[in-house]
């Protein structure tokens, strides 16, 4: 099911809206009255209830920065948030943090990339399941202590009841990722936010670890925000992809579409490198040539022309939008691939003043 | 845990025997001679003759060692020629002052120290931090003597238009009038154990400017400590994920950054707590604090062997005892440094 929509349409309505509306996100780090960093420039998605969206994108393309902006987990010095992210139509953004603390860890969890240092090494991992829920529920010792046992054996970790007693350091990486997924789903969130949870993890144990989010997410009809440089990950997962560069969307599409026909040069480009099992093997890969450092200002052009090889003028003319290129797909490129004619999109390009 | 403490403990006697020995070697090696050091330059050869027999000091040096080992382990830590009095009975008349100072002085510097530097930290590079920045600084560029003679006219003696500050005693323990029964020699502990509530308030008064003076340098270090070791722990991952719990900020401050940022600061408390009990003589100089200082003072500048090596050996053995504590309470910390 796609609930994404068009740019300015949507507001997120309590009653059938998307469960979290993302709407022109901009984050800048930097000091007050200085020029800063764009990390992320207004970006829009949604999600809705139950489903699972894709955020893909290499190092320092800002997918991180925006889930983080999302739960609030950003530094409140330094960095410049603006535009709405509604969950159920309330705008955690401009929600005081206190209020937002409410929300955290109870309907809103994040799952993180690096197992091995999300978990304080100096308390239980007993502790640091439970605490979440006396964070958010009213419940005994005794109770939250069953849930939790409850919980690490639902995620796969064996003899849960003595794990409880045990610290981090005790804990292979595998089992402290169920056991931080058991923790980040243990109030049964409505959303839950997994920023690269398989990146640290060992090849065999990713595919584990995978599955077994899939499975529990599944079984509490909790929607998830997968975000990854990994596109393995999210072919078999999303209902909806967004390939974020350089601080924007540059193409969204449903999962199917995205990887049947990709549009936007970058994403080709990224499905170009991957290694195909069913493909030529005396073939090399394609990579794409340059690194996400090459880019240029969006506001004067497109930031991936110096690593695109369809550039031509048209793409450092002016500030580029994502305009829909078929049903429930935008691209944000002058060039396309898939043959549809660019004279489509060039007319949303702007002259830069 | 009670294993290592006993192997612990037994560590410490070919430490500390160790210790005798290079000591003993070095103390001997010293240029001077203590004879001549305690009788003065009009000494006859005679006197000086008569006083190194009668310590021994004309032995050949290891029938020294092996006579000084022998005493020591009869719990004798012999007579000083300068005094005449036997070492043990001076230590355990002026140590519980310097302890009891020493004591003061950390509990300040702690007490003040770790809020100090967190709050330095949950703001750095703003006001409060500057001002903890600054005055820690300040706190170990500003000698000791100075700071103490400071506070001394300050608060004890009286400025000028401001004497409605000096409101503490200028010197001394305890005022002598008082009259005050002493068992253990720690004057606030012998209060409140005779319940003699004014004896201890008035101990607690003398003890507040050398606390202050003694505990501006371990004040300093603590704060900066406290606040380097905040920072780095606020920027790691388990306090982003303790926030993505919806945890209230008080269970994060003490479970997740105290918790884990106050591991080096143990360390650095207990290495402090052996510089002080050493590093009291100027404080205790300066408000004439009857502690071991001012004694081991005039030891040196008379080569007063015995008690030399006794406090030295003593220092050690506190030292040694202080870290053990560390290491146990590390232990209650961090369970990756629990020991077995």
């Amino acid at each position: 099911m796609s609930t994404v929509v068009g740019g300015a349409a949507a507001s997120g309505s309590v009653g059938g809206g998307p469960l979290l509306s993302v709407r022109d996100l901009s984050v800048v780090f930097g000091r007050r009255g200085q020029p800063g960093f764009t990390a992320v420039h207004h970006v829009s998605f949604d999600v809705a209830g139950g489903e699972v969206v894709g955020i893909v994108g290499e190092s320092g393309s800002g997918k991180s920065v925006t889930s983080m902006a999302v739960m609030g987990l950003l530094p409140a010095r330094g960095v410049r948030i603006s535009g709405e992210a509604r969950y159920r139509g309330r705008d955690l953004l401009t929600m005081p943090d206190r209020e937002r603390a409410r929300y955290r860890g109870a309907e809103l969890a994040m799952v993180f990339q690096d197992p091995m240092t999300s978990l304080n090494p100096v308390v239980t991992v007993g502790t640091q399941v439970t605490e979440v829920l006396h964070a958010h529920e009213r419940l005994s010792r005794a109770d939250a202590r069953d849930q939790a046992v409850d919980l690490l054996r639902r995620c796969g970790i064996p003899d849960p009841a003595r794990r409880l007693g045990e610290y981090p350091h005790q804990l292979s990486g595998g089992m402290r990722q169920r056991a931080l997924i058991a923790t980040a789903l243990a109030c049964k969130p409505k959303l839950l936010i997994c920023d690269e949870p398989t990146t640290a993890l060992d090849v065999t144990i990713q595919a584990q670890v995978l599955e077994l989010l899939v499975e529990l997410v599944r079984d509490l009809g909790t929607a998830m925000v997968m975000i990854t440089h990994d596109l393995g990950v999210v072919a078999g997962l999303c209902d909806q992809v967004n390939v974020m560069y350089a601080g924007r969307i540059v193409e969204r599409a449903g999962c199917h579409e995205l990887f049947a026909r990709p549009r936007h040069r970058y994403t080709e480009g990224l499905l170009a490198s991957i290694p195909r099992l069913d493909g030529d093997r005396s073939l090399p890969l394609t990579p794409i040539p340059g690194t996400p450092r090459d880019v240029v200002a969006w506001d004067r052009a497109c930031a991936f022309a110096p690593r695109c090889r369809f550039v031509t003028d048209a793409c450092v003319r002016g500030d580029l939008a994502l305009a829909p290129l078929g049903p429930g797909h935008d691209v944000r490129c002058v060039h396309p691939a898939g043959g549809a004619a660019p004279g489509a999109v060039t007319a949303t390009i702007q002259e830069a003043p | 845990m009670l294993r290592f403490v006993v192997r612990r403990l037994l560590l410490l006697v070919p430490v500390l025997f160790g210790l005798s020995l290079l000591l003993f070697a070095w103390l001997r090696a010293l240029p001077g001679d203590p004879a001549r050091a305690l009788l003065g330059d009009r000494a006859t050869p005679q006197g000086i003759e008569r006083l190194n027999a009668q310590y021994g000091f004309d032995q050949p040096l290891p029938v020294q060692y092996v006579r000084y080992m022998g005493q020591l382990l009869q719990g004798n830590f012999g007579n000083s020629p300068r005094t005449g009095q036997p070492v043990l009975a001076t230590f355990v008349e002026r140590f519980p002052a310097t302890v009891e100072l020493s004591v003061a002085a950390l509990l300040f510097a702690v007490v003040v120290g770790i809020p100090l530097g967190y709050f330095a930290a949950k703001r750095a590079g703003g006001v409060l931090d500057l001002v903890a920045v600054g005055s820690s600084l300040a706190g170990v560029v500003i000698p000791v003597f100075v700071l103490a003679y400071l506070l001394k006219v300050v608060f004890a003696i009286g400025l000028p238009g401001l004497d409605w500050l000096a409101v503490l005693p200028p010197s001394g323990r305890q005022d002598v009038r008082i009259n005050a029964t002493h068992i253990t020699n720690f004057y606030v502990l012998d209060g409140l154990m005779t319940r003699e509530w004014d004896a201890a308030w008035d101990a607690v008064r003398h003890l507040i400017l050398p606390a202050l003076a003694l505990g501006s340098i371990p004040l300093a270090a603590i704060t900066r400590m406290t606040r380097a070791s905040v920072l780095e722990v606020l920027g790691e991952d388990y306090v982003r994920t303790a926030r993505a719990k919806g945890l209230a900020r008080g269970l994060i401050t003490r479970r997740h950054v105290l918790k884990n940022a106050m591991l080096p600061v143990i360390t650095m408390i207990g290495l402090l707590t052996g510089q002080l009990l050493s590093g009291a003589v100027l404080t205790e100089s300066v408000f004439a604090f009857n502690g071991i200082g001012s004694y081991l003072f005039d030891a040196i500048a008379t080569l007063d062997y015995a008690v030399l090596q006794g406090f030295i050996l003593f220092i050690a053995l506190i030292y040694a005892l202080v870290n053990l504590v560390v290491d146990i309470v590390y232990g209650l910390f961090d369970p990756r440094m629990r020991v077995r």
